[in-house]
């Protein structure tokens, strides 16, 4: 691993050579590493030297002709034909698009020998619950996700892990190493603000909907380790992949199940202790919401923690020009939910779902990284609306019968 | 398990979603879009050449060394006809409009074409 300077004023991405490579992770050669380095500098430089110059232009040359919007439609609309903001756009859809390519070279490249190392650390194990039967909800089946081609779902070939592998190796790119070494900065924020507020909470079981990779549910297993724990996604590549994963670093208490979190009738009433959702809801859909919030408020037990993270809701106070730059994921890079989902008053919809509004949590978080190794994202200036490495909570808490 | 996976033609696969393009002329994104290809692998090559330098300053030859280098006059001819060689292949469309000025009535293919096609 690659040391660093501490005595440095040197303010940007840490090296790619910093992350953690687990027995999992893709070898990646010098120029492969170079690649992922010059991107999230790329990523960097947009967020920190070209997006406050849109944010000028829309003061200064946009705002005047299009005065009083009441909608971030109306001021997205506006942005649109600003020539800065075309390019930044151009850019940053770019940049996306070069991340994936860069990604999936090296993950498909050595698909063989990833593909036959997952199988042989996953095969025959009982923690590893595939159910092919588990159909695609249409959200996940109509787009790619942050033009991730194959989304968290489709094999290349039976077996196929490539699709998970790429979204270790290359989201340090897109947060520019914002998420720790192994990509946990969302769960270690969340065991930190667990510990802190709820210091004698003992989960016996533990549930992470929408799960992927299980990078985010790690840190909590590992917090809580006599906790049995579940990570519960659709897709087959990523739990076998996640399985794999988990192994290789040591976390042996969590199960990677294949299930639709709408539905999730094998687990009685009451039998989880905290269900957890790290970035996961704005993936989803309003018809979907309802049923997952439903399903969450049931499987809790009394004395029970729900808690979803996400990035800020688009609350009256947030600016207009804000809101119309965070729904940036939502119309150009695949996440067609985000736009609504931080529109929904959430209170609302856990009420809806069981929860009384006194057992309602709210909260902050951010990534809680290794700061010798990497950028801290709670204190940084820079703001890749939607991006940074800093998020609300909004949970419920089951008060004891 | 033996399907053979081709990362040169699966690497740069399309996410399901249509593409949006921002720029009022989209050859210009596109442009843009291979621009930035290139640049990313330009610096790849820099930090490629970076590690080079400094394993050889491990190896005792220096950054003053590789600054202060002056080629022989006959590596320096060798150095000038490879970058003249360099801009007459990246700047070809120019070479070939300038001298298609001379032939302001040439016929092009398809004319040629036309014009042997007839009986």
């Amino acid at each position: 691993m690659a040391e660093t300077n501490a005595h440095s004023n040197y303010d940007g991405p840490p090296d790619y050579r910093l992350v953690g490579e687990h027995g999992m992770f893709p070898k990646t050669t010098h120029d492969e590493k170079a690649r992922f380095n010059f991107l999230a500098h790329l990523n960097r430089h947009l967020a920190s030297r070209v997006l406050p110059g849109v944010k000028t232009a829309y003061e200064t040359r946009i705002e005047p002709n299009n005065p009083a919007p009441n909608h971030r439609n109306q001021v997205r609309k506006a942005l649109l034909k600003d020539p800065l903001f075309q390019h930044w756009s151009a850019q940053r859809r770019n940049t996306m698009e070069l991340r994936q390519q860069a990604g999936r070279w090296v993950t498909l490249r050595q698909a063989e020998e990833l593909n036959e190392r997952a199988r042989e650390l996953t095969e025959g194990d009982d923690r590893l619950q595939l159910d092919p039967s588990v159909e695609l909800p249409s959200y996940l089946s109509k787009i790619d996700h942050h033009c991730m081609p194959g989304s968290y779902h489709d094999e290349i070939v039976p077996g196929d892990v490539t699709g998970a592998a790429n979204y270790d190796c290359g989201i340090f790119v897109t947060t520019g190493g914002g998420l720790g070494r192994f990509n946990d900065g969302g769960g270690q924020a969340v065991v930190a603000w667990m510990k802190e507020n709820r210091p004698d909470f003992a989960p016996k079981r533990i549930l992470d909907i929408g799960g992927g990779l299980g990078q985010n549910v790690l840190p909590i297993a590992q917090a809580y380790p006599d906790a049995e724990v579940i990570c519960l996604d659709t897709g087959a590549p990523v739990l076998r992949y996640g399985l794999a994963r988990a192994k290789l670093m040591g976390v042996e208490n969590v199960r990677f199940v294949q299930a639709n979190a709408e539905d999730l009738s094998m687990y009685p009433d009451g039998y989880f202790d905290w269900v957890q959702s790290t970035m996961f809801l704005h993936e989803t859909s309003v018809k979907a919401m309802p049923k997952i919030m439903k399903e969450s408020h049931r499987l809790l037990a009394p004395g029970g923690i729900v808690m979803h993270v996400e990035q800020p809701q688009y609350d009256p106070d947030m600016p207009l020009y804000e809101q119309a730059i965070r729904d940036w994921d939502a119309f150009y890079n695949n996440e067609p939910f985000w736009t609504k989902l931080h529109e929904l008053d959430l209170d609302q919809w856990m009420v809806d779902a069981g929860f009384k509004r006194e057992e309602l949590l709210h909260g902050g978080v951010a990534a809680v990284v290794d700061t010798e190794l990497f950028p801290e994202h709670g204190t940084d200036e820079v703001e890749d609306y939607g991006r940074k490495a800093a998020w609300h909570i909004i949970g419920g808490e089951k008060k004891a019968a | 398990m033996t399907q053979q996976i081709d990362p040169l033609a699966l690497a740069g696969a399309k996410p399901k979603g249509k593409r949006p393009y921002f720029l009022e002329d989209t050859d210009a994104e596109r442009v843009m879009a291979i621009t930035m290809a290139v640049a990313q692998e330009l610096a790849v090559m820099r930090e490629r050449l970076d590690t080079v330098e400094r394993l050889l300053e491990s190896k005792g030859i220096s950054q003053d060394d590789i600054e202060s280098f002056v080629p022989t006059p006959e590596q320096a001819d060798q150095r000038g006809a490879w970058t003249q060689e360099y801009l007459a292949r990246i700047m070809r469309i120019y070479q070939q409009e300038i001298e298609a000025l001379d032939q302001p009535n040439e016929p092009s293919s398809e004319e040629i074409g036309h014009e042997l096609a007839e009986s």
